[in-house]
């Protein structure tokens, strides 16, 4: 039970890890739509605040995704949790 | 075509269907230069493309329980992201998101950066865990974790009211597609949608849904990113449009200092017409307050993980590990569309309001423009509009009007491409359409029959007698949309937004905290489902008949309001009444592991 207890216990930190970075590239920056407009950070030359909007928080969030299923499979392993018989 | 052998088989089976639509095109566009009218050539497109559709959801057709509702849980893993991104970008998505972009610009934004962020909350906080749990729908997680009846009801209640709204909103746009492409009235044109729709589903259930929304996928990426890359490339804009179109956004914002932005009066305005659209934001630059922004993307993203036609997807895969994977190739196939979209706002918009251009038209004369080609055709599709306001003879900047769809069927035309794109456009928008809606009808119909038949009204059922059923809900339920669609009540978008909202208000807390909070128990779950939907549905009136509402919340953001009372409701009502009883939080470890059994059988 106490492996129980330790898995959900590293599942739940990295639960917070990745959300705290999603409300960063979902919600966090566009308190700051005007300033990264006028930022000089100009990905591919265009204005930031637009780059964001159109790939920058999007491509960000596909490689959130993979990261963390990577980092859970890899907690699961630790305690002996993960699927035997798996479809990949 | 046996099983196992055809699941071994898929890249390769995919990948001779992928060549053939290519070749299928190629033929096309060799008869449109030996002389086949474009009117054909729409026809050829859009029927064959729904013919191998129909046919594979022939092939796919089953007997069996868990392959009608969860696809026999052997779609692999990069498949199933393919089939559940055709899920997600609906007719919306793909007709209407571009225009969007092009007349809203930033503000709108907020649904990309939602509709995609989303998929953050679904693979960390709910896919895996609903995997593991081993349900059919969404209901049937709720009402087992939760215990009883009441709860498995207010779950089919919440999703029905969401998915319907989304529905009806499909089967509109599976209809407006095949009436321009087929030359029908739309009346008419709704119901064939819908009888291509059944077609898919009707037989193989969830198993014919899946190969079918792959199938789907690759024809409207293709339809999508050809006409982006292939315009790009002929306007000189750059090989790479993703990367390369700083300049050409730069140059609008420099034409839309030198041409301003010109309020028209409410007189000239009255003569536009209803649906059509000028120009009148700011192309690239911040136009939307933060909290604007925010909470439209808020909503678009709770709503995401809360809507059970995506949500279901997930039960199909071999394991909880593929689950998890699975929500990452799903949002990298709709992030090919998503980054897309305002490429080919940017492209549409530049080509149209550049004057050193060819195709450019602001600033020449109104005679000039309405003798184009293309203006005559989309002007008379009601889709194209312009009129001397100030009586200068030269056409302004607002003095044009165009639809939102038209950005992305009339660009390719204007763009000077061969009309063999357009049949290709029409085709996608098609796929994108009957895609979602055949995921949507399964999700209502699979609730009515598994969980409100099945689970509560006839425990007993036999197998034989469940498929039944649910097919014969699936047949009521298409036509209860399409009835509804040919009434063309709302627009596409506005509903689509709606139906998140709403899912957002009844389901999301319910479903997060049944993983997460343990002491989550039946009566706050239900407390939870009803107010939720009670009071954001209440919200929504409210705004719609004049009422102020308060923190700036619309009439597209109703769901902050559902879901903060859902939670407030769920908590209270929770920790006011008894703990769940021990067997029940012992599912919730067992759920929080990936190993093991599922926590409910394999046929049940």
């Amino acid at each position: 039970m106490s492996k129980q207890v330790q898995h959900w216990e590293k599942t739940r930190t990295l639960l917070f890890i990745t959300l705290a970075i999603w409300f960063v590239f979902s919600i966090g920056i566009f308190f700051f739509g005007a300033e990264m407009e006028a930022s000089s950070i100009r990905p591919f030359g265009y204005p930031l605040s637009y780059y964001m909007t159109c790939q920058g928080s999007l491509g960000i969030f596909v490689i959130l995704i993979f990261w963390f299923a990577g980092r859970q499979e890899k907690i699961d392993e630790e305690f002996g949790f993960s699927e035997r018989e798996d479809g990949e | 075509m046996i099983k196992g052998k055809f699941i071994d088989n898929l890249p390769k089976v995919y990948g001779i269907y992928t060549g053939g639509f290519l070749v299928f095109i190629i033929l096309m566009a060799i008869a449109e230069q030996a002389g086949m009218t474009a009117k054909t050539i729409g026809i050829c497109f859009v029927s064959f493309t729904v013919a191998i559709y129909a046919i594979i959801g022939y092939l796919s057709r089953t007997l069996q329980v868990d392959a009608y509702y969860v696809a026999g849980r052997q779609v692999p893993t990069v498949f199933n992201g393919m089939a559940t991104a055709a899920d997600w970008m609906s007719g919306a998505s793909f007709v209407a998101m571009a225009g969007g972009i092009y007349f809203k610009g930033y503000g709108y934004m907020a649904l990309l950066v939602g509709w995609t962020g989303g998929y953050v909350l679904v693979a960390s906080l709910l896919a895996p865990y609903l995997r593991k749990f081993g349900c059919y729908t969404v209901p049937d997680f709720v009402g087992t974790r939760y215990g009883g009846n009441a709860a498995r009801l207010c779950a089919v209640l919440v999703l029905t009211v969401a998915s319907f709204t989304y529905v009806t909103a499909q089967i509109n746009a599976t209809g407006t597609i095949a009436s321009v492409a087929l030359d029908i009235p739309f009346g008419i044109a709704v119901y064939v949608g819908l009888a291509s729709i059944l077609l898919c589903s009707m037989l193989g259930g969830m198993r014919a849904v899946t190969w079918t929304q792959v199938a789907q996928y690759i024809v409207l990426i293709i339809a999508y990113l050809l006409p982006v890359f292939w315009i790009s490339n002929k306007m000189g804009a750059g090989i790479f449009p993703h990367l390369m179109l700083a300049d050409e956004v730069a140059r609008i914002a420099e034409l839309e200092g030198q041409f301003g932005f010109v309020k028209n009066s409410a007189a000239d305005l009255a003569t536009v017409p209803k649906g059509l659209a000028g120009i009148t934001k700011a192309h690239s630059s911040v136009n939307a307050t933060p909290w604007a922004f925010i909470s439209l993307a808020v909503c678009m993203m709770a709503g995401t993980a809360s809507l059970p036609h995506v949500m279901m997807r997930y039960f199909t895969t071999p394991s909880v590990k593929s689950a998890r994977r699975s929500v990452g190739w799903s949002l990298f196939f709709i992030f090919l569309l998503y980054s897309s979209a305002p490429m080919l706002a940017t492209l549409s918009k530049l080509s149209l309001m550049d004057p050193t251009l060819p195709t450019g038209i602001i600033g020449k004369s109104i005679a000039d423009v309405q003798a184009i080609d293309w203006y005559q055709n989309w002007n008379q599709a009601n889709l194209m509009f312009i009129s001397d306001f100030n009586g200068n003879g030269t056409l302004e900047l607002n003095e044009f009007f165009m639809g939102g769809k038209a950005v992305v069927l009339a660009t390719p035309e204007i763009a000077g491409l061969p009309y063999v794109i357009s049949g290709l456009v029409a085709a996608g928008g098609m796929a994108a359409a009957m895609s979602t809606a055949d995921g949507l009808v399964l999700a209502i119909a699979n609730a009515l029959s598994h969980d409100l038949y099945y689970k509560i009204i006839d425990p007993k059922a036999e197998t034989a007698k469940r498929l039944v059923v649910a097919r014969v809900l699936l047949v009521i339920i298409g036509f209860a949309g399409a009835t509804i669609a040919a009434l063309e009540i709302q627009g596409i978008l506005g509903s689509v937004i709606w139906a998140f909202d709403f899912a957002m208000s009844g389901l999301f807390f319910p479903l997060v905290l049944g993983v997460w909070w343990k002491r989550a128990n039946g009566p706050g779950a239900v407390a939870g489902m009803l107010l939720g939907l009670a009071s954001g549905t209440a919200y929504l009136i409210w705004v719609r008949t004049g009422g102020a509402g308060f923190w700036g919340i619309t009439q597209l953001t109703f769901g902050i309001v559902g879901s903060l009372v859902s939670l407030v409701a769920m908590v209270v009502v929770s920790l006011m009444t008894a703990a769940p009883d021990s067997a029940t939080q012992k599912m919730v470890d067992e759920v929080r592991v990936p190993s093991g059994k599922t926590v409910l059988g394999k046929q049940h």
